[in-house]
């Protein structure tokens, strides 16, 4: 999955407000840890992947004092800007991606990804969602 | 056996041939992991007989590679002192993974430099005298290929002895996991590593002829130091004499002119190469070497004579001799660039708060030089080794832009990109975890849907399909070559090259593929009831296409008062027509005929259209041949819906409804039509005949016999008649009676296959009445 947000005065601030609100509510743990470290990616300048706080030992997300990158991220390229015609001197943004499965993965616990695409009755029973639930603001993501 | 640190008298079985009394060993005591055979030590019992521990041989510790038996070492060991400490093993591994962009990290230097920037330590400057040659180099230069070498230098040092490198730098080379070879191929390694400058040295007695020229190569093979022979193109760089290719330049030297312990004269090589040119090439030919690693990412063209005055001392003070001139060919590049920084922009860009005297330092200390600055900006030079900064920009800008606002974009685009560069330098330095993180701003009190209508339905699609207990699947979208040709899709245009496993090498012409796939695994656990729906893409030779597909098999549940039942056509149908509603397409809207793809039982299904060319979907069994053929024993029921054919509704403005104050009235009525005849056609010829007063149309019953000719069938529907204004009579509810009987009779969309036998009028035995 990749989200871009571009607009005028979009800084690296709210790149950090976003996914730390979205890796929060994700994993429903308030206080998770969540580290900014500088990277490099071709369409984003300055470029981070995102770690959050996690237990090698136990799996733990939150727990622990390990760090585990989940994420890239960066303020969009100014080439990039200009390669769709806006302009970089007015317009500027983040841009980050995850893969849907790591993180579904990381926060229920599934080790193997191969079981997404296994279709097995068994496990889609399991993780599966209620057949009227959505995923609204109001009912909590 | 004795030992110290606790372990003064301890019994130790071992089978190693050179093991005897009086050996001094390396002895792992119990709870000990060993890394070459991935076990840890537990005390026990070898062939009846206690053992405390185990005595290593070198190959177990990881070490080395012999493994004649346990390691033996000197009688001038203290005892019970650690290996680890004895053998000088103790120095910290840290692994550090370079970014791409940062071809000056890949050194000592470069890291070292970082860290003081970081305010960890301080790095010292690095100076290296010139050797004053002695005699003219024997050996020169020649560019050929200007485009992949603008620049090489080199120099020969005459009577060298080689032979193994000191302690301290075979040392330093095992403990970042190079193997020692030669004093003179260590130096080059060493310097590859320790300044990031890859150099090579070529035994210059085996060089034919005076001059080693840079050129492109033939058509020819080429045997590299490694012992592999590879085939070379004409886009390759190359260093040729007078015998031919000597060395495939910045990526491996060749097996002819290596150097060894007989080597007098070496002939040392250090270049700018076109780092695209030897990635192409060294990706081509598969050579990973740490020179390519390098030269790919960039090299500091500043370094070049440098880092071979720095090889000259090394060999001069470890393998002797005296060096020549250093003898070049072409030019190095310029490489003085600026940029400049804005310091506003560390906040309004990357959200800091850091004063500019910071930001100064910072980059002063990353090696940037400040040409000009006031309060509220500066210039500053870019540092030789930062090929990754303040570098041309070529734009590639989408095709359909308007010009001007194009132009305008190009027009800044050089300027931010190479403030940004340095604003990326001083955010990694300063830290990221300082920034202060912001809520993005809102900008209108109620959010705006996040899904678009498109996506909005389908979630809908999904709920409805899970309530009528399908379970949702996602499939890969590669199938086996073989199943989609089941499916009717499958042109070599669509078959992958490099398939992830050999059975996924075909996009799927529809998810239907995954889904029978599916139910026969689950059916192969036991679970052979799998009903399953997937919202997903279908490839096609004309492009891609969404698809909701869903799959029933076996039989209905057993319940009590209900008889399990096999899954029929009509249970797919009732799944698509289901779903067709939840896309705004009632029933009457539609249209049914029997022309379903190859993949589809040819009686058993149907084509299900919107006016008379829109397909939106097929029903039925699977055709037994398809389910054979992939080894299914069983009658599976599918659907399928091209998604893309079905338009968003138009957002209407809904109607004050028509609430009757007068009864319903229902009558059922009876055809019997021939074999072609749809039940559908019949209902909205039934519908048709009296709109303002027939408000439903159902089918109830169908009924085919002996008593009807062969093929024949009886279909009972009921009519509802909402009245408006009055009360009906009974000679009103037969006159519509008639008209319904009527309009069936007389729908004669296609002679040929239509004919309506209209019940009392025309048939004594069918019969026209009334239910209450």
């Amino acid at each position: 999955m990749r989200r871009l947000v571009i607009d005028k005065g979009i800084t690296l601030g709210h790149l950090k407000g976003c996914l730390i609100e979205f890796l929060r509510v994700f994993f429903d743990k308030p206080d998770l840890p969540v580290r900014f470290r500088a990277s490099y990616f071709p369409f984003t300048e300055p470029s981070m992947e995102v770690d959050i706080g996690w237990s090698r030992q136990t799996g733990e997300i939150g727990g622990g004092t390990d760090w585990l990158e989940v994420l890239g991220s960066g303020m969009v390229h100014p080439r990039v800007l200009a390669n769709c015609g806006l302009d970089p001197a007015v317009w500027q943004g983040f841009a980050f991606g995850m893969g849907v499965e790591r993180l579904t993965m990381l926060k229920n616990g599934i080790p193997d990804l191969r079981s997404f695409y296994e279709s097995d009755l068994r496990w889609l029973r399991h993780y599966g969602f209620s057949a009227l639930s959505s995923a609204s603001l109001a009912e909590g993501v | 056996m004795a030992a110290g640190g606790g372990y003064e008298k301890v019994q130790v079985v071992c089978g190693a041939p050179n093991a005897r009394a009086g050996l001094y060993v390396i002895f792992a005591p119990p709870g000990t992991y060993v890394p070459g055979s991935d076990i840890t030590i537990k005390a026990g019992k070898i062939r009846g007989q206690e053992s405390g521990g185990m005595l290593c041989s070198l190959r177990e510790l990881g070490l080395g590679a012999e493994s004649d038996g346990i390691a033996e070492l000197p009688e001038t060991v203290v005892l019970g002192q650690a290996y680890s400490d004895y053998a000088h093993l103790d120095d910290p591994v840290i692994d550090i993974s370079i970014t791409p962009n940062r071809g000056d990290a890949l050194s000592v230097r470069g890291i070292a430099r970082d860290l003081a920037a970081a305010g960890i330590g301080h790095l010292k400057p690095w100076l290296v005298d010139t050797v004053e040659g002695k005699f003219p180099s024997p050996i020169s230069w020649d560019i050929q290929y200007e485009a992949a070498c603008p620049f090489v230098a080199g120099r020969l040092v005459r009577g060298v002895k080689n032979g193994p490198s000191p302690e301290w730098l075979r040392q330093r080379l095992e403990s970042i996991g190079l193997k020692p070879i030669s004093a003179l191929v260590d130096i080059t390694n060493f310097l590859t590593f320790d300044l990031g400058r890859p150099l090579h040295v070529f035994d210059a007695e085996k060089i034919s002829g005076s001059t080693l020229s840079l050129t492109r190569a033939a058509r020819e093979t080429f045997r590299a130091l490694d012992g592999r022979d590879l085939i070379l193109g004409t886009d390759d760089l190359v260093i040729v004499d007078k015998a031919g290719v000597q060395s495939l330049a910045g990526l491996i030297g060749g097996e002819a002119t290596g150097v060894s312990d007989e080597t007098c004269d070496v002939f040392i090589e250090a270049a700018l190469f076109d780092p695209v040119r030897l990635a192409l090439t060294g990706r081509r030919l598969a050579v990973h070497t740490d020179a390519r690693q390098r030269f790919e990412r960039g090299v500091d063209p500043a370094l070049v004579l440098s880092g071979l005055e720095a090889a000259t001392r090394l060999i001069l003070s470890l393998c002797g001799g005296e060096a020549s001139d250093v003898t070049s060919a072409g030019a190095i590049p310029s490489w003085q660039r600026d940029a400049w920084l804005r310091f506003e922009r560390l906040s309004s860009l990357g959200g800091a708060q850091i004063a500019s005297e910071e930001a100064t330092r910072i980059l002063e200390h990353l090696g940037f030089a400040v040409k000009e600055a006031d309060e509220t900006r500066a210039c500053f030079a870019v540092p030789s080794w930062r090929n990754d900064i303040a570098t041309g920009v070529l734009l590639d800008q989408a095709a359909h832009l308007d010009a001007d606002q194009a132009q305008k974009a190009a027009a800044s685009v050089q300027a931010i990109e190479d403030e940004n560069d340095l604003i990326e330098e001083v955010l990694r330095i300063h830290g990221l975890d300082s920034i202060p993180s912001v809520a993005l701003p809102q900008k209108t009190a109620i959010a705006a849907p996040a899904l678009t209508p498109a996506q909005k339905r389908l979630g809908e699609l999904r709920r409805l399909c899970a309530l009528r207990g399908l379970v949702e699947t996602v499939g890969f979208s590669f199938v086996s070559h073989e199943d989609a040709s089941l499916f009717g899709g499958a042109p070599e245009a669509l078959r992958l090259l490099n398939p992830i496993a050999s059975d996924l090498n075909q996009m799927r012409p529809t998810p239907l593929i995954n889904l029978v796939r599916a139910w026969q695994r689950n059916a192969a656990r036991g679970l052979s009831d799998a009903a399953l729906f997937e919202i997903g893409p279908s490839f096609h030779a004309d492009g891609q296409k969404l698809v909701l597909a869903g799959l029933r098999g076996g039989e209905t549940p057993r319940r009590p008062g209900e008889r399990a039942r096999a899954m029929s056509l009509w249970d797919a149908k009732a799944d698509l027509v289901a779903a067709l509603d939840v896309l705004k397409l009632p029933a009457e809207a539609l249209s049914v005929t029997a022309d379903a793809p190859g993949h589809y039982h040819p009686g058993r299904s149907g084509v299900v259209r919107q006016g008379p060319k829109t397909v939106l979907g097929y029903f039925g069994e699977l055709h037994p041949k398809v389910t054979r053929a992939m080894g299914i024993d069983g009658t599976l029921v599918v659907f399928e819906i091209c998604l893309d054919a079905v338009p968003l509704p138009k957002v209407k403005r809904r109607q004050v409804p028509t609430l009757s104050a007068f009864q319903p009235v229902s009558r059922d009525f009876a055809f019997i039509v021939a074999p072609q005849v749809e039940a559908q056609a019949v209902l909205k010829a039934a519908r048709g005949a009296e709109r303002a007063l027939i408000s439903d149309v159902r089918l109830f019953d169908v009924y085919e016999g002996a008593s009807l000719e062969a093929g024949h069938r009886s279909l009972g529907i009921e009519v509802t008649l909402q009245p408006i204004k009055a009360s009906l009579t009974d000679e009103e509810i037969d006159a519509v009676s008639e008209k319904i009987i009527a309009a069936v009779a007389s729908n004669r969309r296609d002679a040929e296959t239509l004919s309506f036998h209209a019940p009392l009028s025309h048939h004594p035995s069918c019969h026209l009445a009334s239910r209450r």
